[in-house]
């Protein structure tokens, strides 16, 4: 038997350059120290991407990308098809925890400065990642054609719509007309399963051959005595299987104790129902919306926020190329307490919208 | 000559034709809207009402030159003043029944007001010489008198009620009468009321849809069914083909009202039915007799049929909660609340094996949704299952790595 393996191994080496890969990943060494935990929530974005493909790559068997027939498709995966249900469940919870674990991949990233030279790319290609998987989130929410999916689509795409000069174009063009209807699912869809995987495989492709090439960062101001190296294999990828593990058995209760509900089909003639919000990646911005005057001086407020947003997206992008300090290796707690405000800001503004719901 | 003196005539004419266009005065708004109280309300109510806006005045009703100031020449020999009640009827009919006239403001508008009006208890009463009776401004207005399909107007469908409650439910108005004054009181508790008040419902009987409108009488014994079958038929039907449709005529009863009431037709419930307390037919039946068995298998199979109907429901709702998709079920289930409608309507056939036949009808459906219930409750049970076997498994595993883990650790410290 062991023969046998040798000889396929032999094959795939001569064609593959097995040898330099394994070799590569032999002598790979990962820092360990007190922080290294924040280390395995990029493994655990991958992990769960994985999952998301594989979920919806079956759900694609079942699902029907049209008004007459796509709430009625996942009514049928959740109650006829054989473990449609769990394969539904695990795409839809996996996808909100994958979401919630690119942020904390984001801000662990952010405060460990590990976007100093030379991984400025890495945390470029990361933010790009970052909106490329919002974007997975909001095409897919609109999907399954109830309700609470066609209202806030709609709620989402007003609100892309008053970006100044090209907001108007940009509704349209994602619209497929001039309100959510048939043609946007058709859109939606075909974001949600070729042009955002595309983009997503390339920009993941990049993301980690850089993390693969420059390694990981060590954060600033750790004296070397509490760093210690080990190897990537199998030490760091033996404690990353560890945390997938945990995660599949967090995926699998929250299935089978909480399954994705089916909701009520969508009425486009319907009345917005009362209290409509987008999902909880978007509501901060959505409670910023809501909460900044109508005009800001000779500004629309709904545009200055919208205009916000946007600049601070790029500046929150461009941090390794504006934190001088962190490039020259001395800390920044000028970047440590700004994002730390972000931070709470977000944290406080999605918390509100179910601590207080009526507001 | 004569042709320039004709010439000069029609320049002034036209001249001076802007003058016809300027709004002629109308010395009764003038002169009433300086006034207080009980003679400016008519002016303040005219403004909406609704023979103005086609273009009528005071004096189309009142008489009158409303284009002279003095008002002694104003009150020329065409005034009538304010007409007497008994007067009222004549001259509201001397426009609203004559047809021609009518029709250059509304051809669908009916003009047989007044001749219904005279077979009204109301108009039967006026004819005898009592004043008290209502006469046409006691329900439409006098001044401000708006469409009936106007929702503030006292004769629009959810303020008919009240309309003829400002006499009828008035006891010392009412007293020469004899009549009961608690029908608005019976009315509100009612389920035509509930309808229309609560659910808007427009289509809800209120009084003039029983009594009738101008021709308002109170219906007579036989004719009661026949009003209730004008929105109820399938029922009516069905109680015309039981048994006791014969009997209630002979017996002079009056065939909806016996069960339900009049004014006060509250929601119908299973209660009403059988041998129980709140049991309508336990009336007239005795007990042992063969009606008073009829209607207590009735009801006993009624009972047992939404009980069945519960259970269905519990299931899928535990179903439901315990994460399991069921609105495939649910919606046969809905098939199933349907068939009791149904059977709820067939007890005025008071036929017991017809009603038996509906009931079975249900019962195979719910038959269906209780075995998709029951398979729905056995996946949960599974999934859990599952749940506890892949998590232990995965637990198993990540117990293994940890150690191995730790074994590695272990050697790279040593």
């Amino acid at each position: 038997m062991k023969k046998y393996i040798k000889q396929v191994y032999s094959y795939f080496d001569i064609r593959f350059k097995l040898t330099d890969i394994t070799q590569f990943a032999k002598k790979k060494k990962v820092p360990e120290h007190k922080y290294s935990i924040w280390y395995y929530f990029g493994g655990i974005c991958l992990f769960l991407f994985f999952i998301q493909v594989i979920t919806g790559i079956l759900l694609l068997l079942y699902y029907k990308p049209s008004v007459e027939a796509a709430y009625e498709s996942i009514q049928f995966i959740m109650g006829q098809v054989k473990f449609g249900w769990l394969i539904r469940s695990v795409h839809s919870w996996s996808a909100n925890i994958l979401i919630g674990v690119i942020f904390i991949h984001m801000f662990s990233t952010f405060f460990l400065k590990a976007y100093r030279p030379p991984r400025e790319l890495t945390w470029v290609s990361g933010f790009f990642l970052l909106l490329v998987f919002l974007a997975f989130g909001f095409s897919g929410y609109l999907l399954p054609w109830n309700e609470l999916s066609f209202f806030a689509t709609r709620v989402g795409t007003d609100i892309a719509g008053t970006i100044p000069l090209i907001g108007k174009f940009i509704k349209t063009f994602i619209l497929g007309g001039a309100d959510v209807s048939g043609a946007t699912l058709s859109r939606f869809f075909w974001l949600h399963v070729a042009i955002l995987p595309l983009f997503t495989t390339i920009i993941l492709v990049v993301h980690i051959i850089l993390v693969q090439i420059l390694g990981m960062s060590k954060p600033l101001g750790l004296p070397e005595t509490q760093v210690k190296e080990v190897p990537f294999f199998p030490n760091f990828v033996l404690k990353d299987s560890l945390g997938w593990m945990l995660i599949l058995a967090l995926v699998g209760v929250l299935c089978v104790f909480f399954p994705w509900e089916v909701g009520q089909k969508a009425d486009i003639f319907g009345v917005t129902p009362l209290g409509i919000k987008p999902e909880w990646y978007f509501i901060f911005m959505f409670n910023t919306l809501k909460i900044v005057p109508s005009h800001v001086l000779f500004l629309e407020g709904e545009i200055l926020c919208v205009f916000g947003f946007m600049v601070g997206g790029l500046l929150f992008m461009l941090v390794p190329f504006l934190d001088r300090n962190a490039t020259r290796e001395r800390k920044s707690p000028f970047f440590t307490l700004a994002g730390l405000i972000i931070l709470l800001y977000i944290i406080i503004m999605t918390a509100l919208t179910y601590l207080l719901p009526n507001i | 000559m004569k042709k320039n003196y004709l010439h000069c005539l029609t320049l002034i004419a036209i001249l001076l034709s802007p003058l016809a266009l300027y709004p002629q005065t109308n010395s009764c708004i003038k002169c009433h809207g300086e006034m207080e109280e009980k003679l400016l309300a008519p002016v303040e109510a005219f403004k909406q009402d609704i023979h103005q806006k086609f273009g009528l005045n005071c004096s189309d009703c009142h008489g009158g030159n409303p284009t002279e100031e003095d008002i002694d020449l104003a009150k020329d020999k065409t005034f009538k003043g304010s007409p007497q009640r008994k007067q009222i009827p004549e001259l509201c009919s001397s426009c609203h029944s004559n047809s021609n006239y009518m029709r250059g403001f509304n051809p669908n508008l009916r003009v047989d007001q007044s001749v219904l009006y005279w077979t009204s208890r109301h108009g039967q009463l006026l004819k005898k010489g009592d004043t008290k009776a209502a006469v046409c401004t006691d329900c439409h207005g006098t001044h401000g008198i708006l469409a009936s399909t106007y929702p503030k107007s006292r004769t629009f469908p959810w303020n008919i009620p009240q309309t003829c409650s400002r006499c009828h439910s008035d006891k010392d108005y009412m007293k020469d009468y004899k009549i009961s004054t608690s029908q608005w009181d019976d009315y509100k508790e009612s389920v035509h009321a509930h309808a229309l008040f609560e659910k808007k419902d427009l289509s809800a009987p209120v009084c003039n849809d029983c009594h009738g409108n101008h021709g308002a009488v109170p219906p007579e014994v036989t004719s009661i069914a026949f009003v209730c079958r004008q929105c109820h038929p399938s029922t009516g039907e069905l109680f015309s083909q039981s048994p006791h449709k014969k009997v209630y005529d002979e017996m002079g009863i009056s065939e909806c009202e016996a069960c339900h009431g009049n004014h006060k037709i509250l929601p119908p419930s299973d209660e009403m039915l059988g041998t129980g307390e709140e049991a309508v037919c336990i009336q007239c039946h005795e007990p042992d007799s063969k009606p008073y068995e009829i209607a207590s298998r009735i009801k006993q199979k009624l009972n047992e049929f939404t009980e069945k109907i519960d259970y269905a429901d519990s299931l899928l709702d535990r179903a439901d909660r315990q994460g399991v998709e069921v609105s495939e079920a649910r919606f046969e289930l809905r098939e199933a609340d349907t068939l009791l409608i149904l059977v709820r309507n067939l007890i005025h056939s008071f036929n017991l094996s017809e009603i038996v036949k509906k009931i079975e009808e249900g019962e195979q459906v719910l038959s269906e949704v209780r075995e998709a219930g029951e398979a729905s409750l056995k996946e949960a049970k599974f999934r859990k299952t599952g749940l506890i076997i892949a998590t232990c498994f995965i637990f198993l595993l990540a117990t293994a790595l940890f150690l191995k883990i730790r074994q590695i650790s272990k050697k790279t410290q040593a």
